[in-house]
């Protein structure tokens, strides 16, 4: 292909919605645009001068699908602009909640999303209905994969998306634990499913390695998607509080998120599952680490189809987790702590299903917002999206046009995009001439 | 001859596509028994091939917030039987609307850069202050009990079973 205009209207099978433009001139990539087009609801401006105890609530409204990320981040920035020190036990009924999420969002993207790639059809629509088929049986599992996941968040925190029960401070109401040896038998249940599945994605052959940067947090104690310290390939190990400035924010002019690199080496970075097992996966459960042993061998991995392979084996890992949570967590009657309000700062970075989440807090003496940030984990891969395809153009324009256009969005998809948190909308257009 | 199937369309404007989420909850129990009835026309979150074309039911979710945001909507109610307004936002525009409640003195820099980059109504609406809504499904997200009786009520009305 020497000379093209190529125009992907709308990236399909993703959260939210986004587009490409890619020019092509005496037989190179001459330009190429990844937009995310949305408009933006400036939720991060309207909580300003809000009360702290409702702005956790209103700012789940980000994201439907990764609403209880937000929900988390900024309950735990508003915590620590209180000096707001939790219990133990709230600690773990977060964190088990957050194991339903990460079950049914991963799930959602592997198999809804992801899946038809594998299988080299459109939609799970086409899918077909004979039990034996091996496309009907994964999709089959992951209805019932997420709905477990569902069924956790619905004890824990009354609903999977814009939970009720967290609250500053803890919880308004807690979890019955009657209803847990019920979740442990169903946990076990989809376990089977859950590795066939990361068995089906080990297999998949398709690659696309640029050497990118990654960036996550790990905790040395566990795997743990809400506590730890920033880590990145260059060795850097930060606390939360000061993820900001190690960033540098790019107004990318045709889309209505920023962008963002590295502040020290000005490079592009990759967030996400991928990102979290090639630097955690020594802190995996013992029993998903023995499960699935000869699958970690790919780890670490550039291989960005790889992020699907992780979110696979973090299903198993937040299944094995919670049996584990459930079979020992005590729940004692223990209302919210709550303090006078008090002026502060507080930082809330958590692993949010598609990579670090960053919220920021600042509250007048009055328990009042001052002042609000958030950072989402697809405006932190926009970068190295936009870098993913270029190297993708760059070496297959010998492709047709429809091959391109399939293997872009497929290559976009594998990074699990949210358009809605980072804001909402991908048109794709190829101009050659 | 191949049955008749309710032909719909999905759609998400500006919103958290909550109710989409929930959509897909819904599929691992309806999954099986919506193929026999069901064709999605559009609908983005699981199909690359889609289209506006002759739809029994639109379903549309969120606010909208800009001029072209309004001519894509009237172009789907111009090609669909009937409009079902789907979750907060498209019923009620909050909390996507929040941004009517601004204070232009107030307004950061940046939020002026996106303003004034990007096509933005002044004022961002609810459904059915741009096109005729048949129904509506509230909640957010959309409440589930109440959208399965709305797809059930159409169902029957094209004689779908």
């Amino acid at each position: 292909m020497h000379q093209a205009d190529i125009t992907i209207n709308s990236i399909t099978k993703i959260e939210g919605n986004a587009g490409l433009t890619v020019k092509i001139q005496d037989g190179k990539v001459s330009d190429l645009k990844f937009i995310i087009s949305d408009y933006r609801r400036f939720y991060a401006h309207a909580v300003k001068k809000k009360p702290i105890i409702a702005v956790p609530s209103f700012l789940s409204r980000i994201c439907g699908t990764c609403s209880v990320s937000h929900l988390f981040a900024s309950i735990e920035a508003i915590e620590k602009s209180q000096q707001i020190e939790v219990t133990a036990q709230t600690k773990i009924l977060r964190r088990l909640a957050y194991n339903g999420l990460m079950i049914r969002d991963h799930a959602l993207h592997l198999y809804f999303f992801t899946l038809p790639d594998v299988l080299g059809i459109d939609s799970i629509l086409q899918i077909s209905d004979d039990p034996a088929d091996p496309g009907h049986v994964l999709l089959h599992d992951s209805f019932d994969i997420k709905r477990v996941g569902t069924d956790i968040t619905n004890v824990v925190i009354g609903a999977a998306i814009h939970a009720p029960f967290p609250t500053i401070g803890g919880f308004i109401k807690l979890p019955d634990p009657s209803k847990f040896p019920e979740l442990i038998e169903k946990l076990e249940k989809i376990r089977p499913q859950v590795i066939r599945g990361i068995q089906a994605f080990f297999k998949w052959d398709k690659t696309l390695i640029r050497n990118s940067d990654y960036m996550c947090l790990r905790n040395d104690r566990e795997f743990n998607f809400l506590e730890g310290m920033i880590v990145n390939s260059t060795g850097r190990k930060i606390p939360e509080e000061e993820f900001h400035t190690f960033l540098k924010s790019v107004v990318i002019p045709y889309s209505q998120a920023e962008g963002y690199i590295f502040s020290d080496s000005h490079s592009d970075y990759l967030v996400g599952s991928l990102a979290r097992i090639n630097f955690n996966k020594d802190l995996l459960n013992k029993r998903t680490a023995q499960d699935i042993s000869e699958v970690l061998t790919a780890f670490p991995s550039n291989n960005v189809f790889h992020n699907n392979l992780a979110q696979a084996i973090e299903i198993l890992q937040a299944v094995d987790d919670s049996i584990e949570i459930l079979k020992s967590v005590q729940v004692s009657p223990e209302p919210p702590i709550r303090k006078p309000p008090q002026a502060g700062r507080g930082v809330g970075v958590i692993e949010a299903p598609r990579g670090i989440l960053y919220h920021m807090a600042q509250v007048n003496a009055q328990g009042m917002i001052e002042d609000y940030d958030v950072i989402v984990p697809t405006s932190q891969n926009q970068i190295n999206i936009e870098n993913d395809l270029k190297k993708y153009f760059d070496e297959n324009l010998d492709k047709s046009e429809d091959e391109l256009k399939l293997n872009a969005e497929t290559i976009i998809r594998a990074y699990d995009p949210c358009m809605s948190c980072s804001t909402n909308f991908l048109k794709m257009e190829i101009t050659r001439s | 001859m191949e049955k008749k199937k309710l032909v719909i369309g999905w759609f998400s404007f500006t919103c958290c596509e909550d109710s989409t989420i929930l959509l897909t909850e819904l599929l691992n129990d309806h999954y099986s028994g919506w193929k026999q009835l069901i064709e999605f026309r559009h609908m983005k979150a699981l199909q690359m091939k889609n289209s506006i074309e002759g739809l029994d039911v639109a379903f549309i979710e969120g606010a909208i917030s800009s001029p072209s945001q309004a001519e894509e909507v009237k172009k789907i109610r111009e090609n669909a039987k009937y409009v079902v307004a789907i979750g907060a936002c498209a019923c009620t525009g909050r909390p996507s609307a929040t941004r009517n409640d601004f204070i232009d003195a107030e307004l950061t820099e940046k939020i002026k850069w996106y303003m004034g980059q990007f096509d933005y109504s002044k004022k961002v609406q609810k459904l059915d202050e741009v096109i005729k809504v048949d129904d509506t499904v509230n909640g957010c997200p959309m409440n589930p009990i109440i959208f399965m009786s709305i797809v059930n009520k159409y169902l029957e009305l094209f004689h779908i079973s």
